[in-house]
């Protein structure tokens, strides 16, 4: 695995976090974010090229009380948000395998949020936009990322000792 | 405060803080809406799940059933 690109918010926040041009050299993308919301709005939504159409997700969400699960679109997970336990960050995690090829793209989610009280989250998520373009963005929205949110844009190589095999 | 995007371009490693246009605020708040949309959607919809069940259990413990039992049924 091998780091493509990663970005810190500063200290104005930011609305999204957007990694273009993505080379579609790899077989998988990795995407790690921590990530804190400004605000009490906690849902992180993800757009791959720019589009946040024909997105369609399930997932599993436990809250310290209750464990749910329903469907989705573009919901890619909570952060963690401005009434939680200052300074904490939830960390989310997308795997998007074979984001290169040309059938529809799947893609799964891993995410807690941060919060030293009775609620906080732990989510699973399965996901596919059906769209058969090779994903070359994609597109973290929240409102809105916090100082010292950090993503990382990872690339898998298939091959051993990391070299890509053909 | 604008709201601003963060563009990472990863084949030149350059990174730039810019204004969201008009049209991206839309999305993107639409985005976020609908997101807020989908939960609230998710809590109603285990609510009345909840509700129904305590019903059930009311109206099992009425005809007779001891707690063991509606346990038993509803799990």
């Amino acid at each position: 695995m091998q780091l493509i690109s990663s970005v810190s918010v500063g200290g104005a926040g930011a609305a999204t976090i957007d990694f273009t041009s993505i080379p579609g050299t790899y077989t998988d993308l990795v995407l790690m974010l921590s990530g804190r919301a400004t605000s009490t709005t906690a849902t992180i939504t993800v757009a791959f090229n720019g589009s946040a159409a024909s997105f369609t997700n399930i997932y599993l969400q436990g809250d310290g009380s209750a464990v749910t699960s329903t469907t989705g679109t573009t919901l890619v997970g909570n952060a963690s948000i401005s009434t939680n336990t200052a300074s904490t960050f939830g960390n989310l995690s997308i795997l998007i395998p074979n984001y290169a090829g040309s059938a529809n793209k799947n893609f799964s989610v891993d995410v807690v949020t941060e919060n030293n009280a009775t609620t906080a989250f732990e989510q699973i998520f399965t996901g596919v936009w059906a769209n058969t373009a090779a994903i070359t963005q994609v597109t973290l929205s929240l409102a809105n990322f916090a100082q010292y949110s950090n993503a990382y844009l990872y690339g898998i190589l298939k091959g051993s000792g990391g070299a890509t095999v053909s | 405060m604008a709201l601003t995007k963060i563009v990472v371009n990863c084949e030149t490693g350059v990174t730039e803080e810019i204004e969201l246009t008009a049209e991206e605020v839309a999305v993107v708040e639409a985005a976020q809406a609908q997101s807020v949309i989908d939960l609230a959607a998710r809590e109603a919809a285990e609510t009345a799940k909840a509700t129904a069940k305590a019903s059930a259990q009311a109206k099992l413990t009425a005809l007779g059933l001891t707690e063991a039992e509606v346990a038993a049924l509803l799990g």
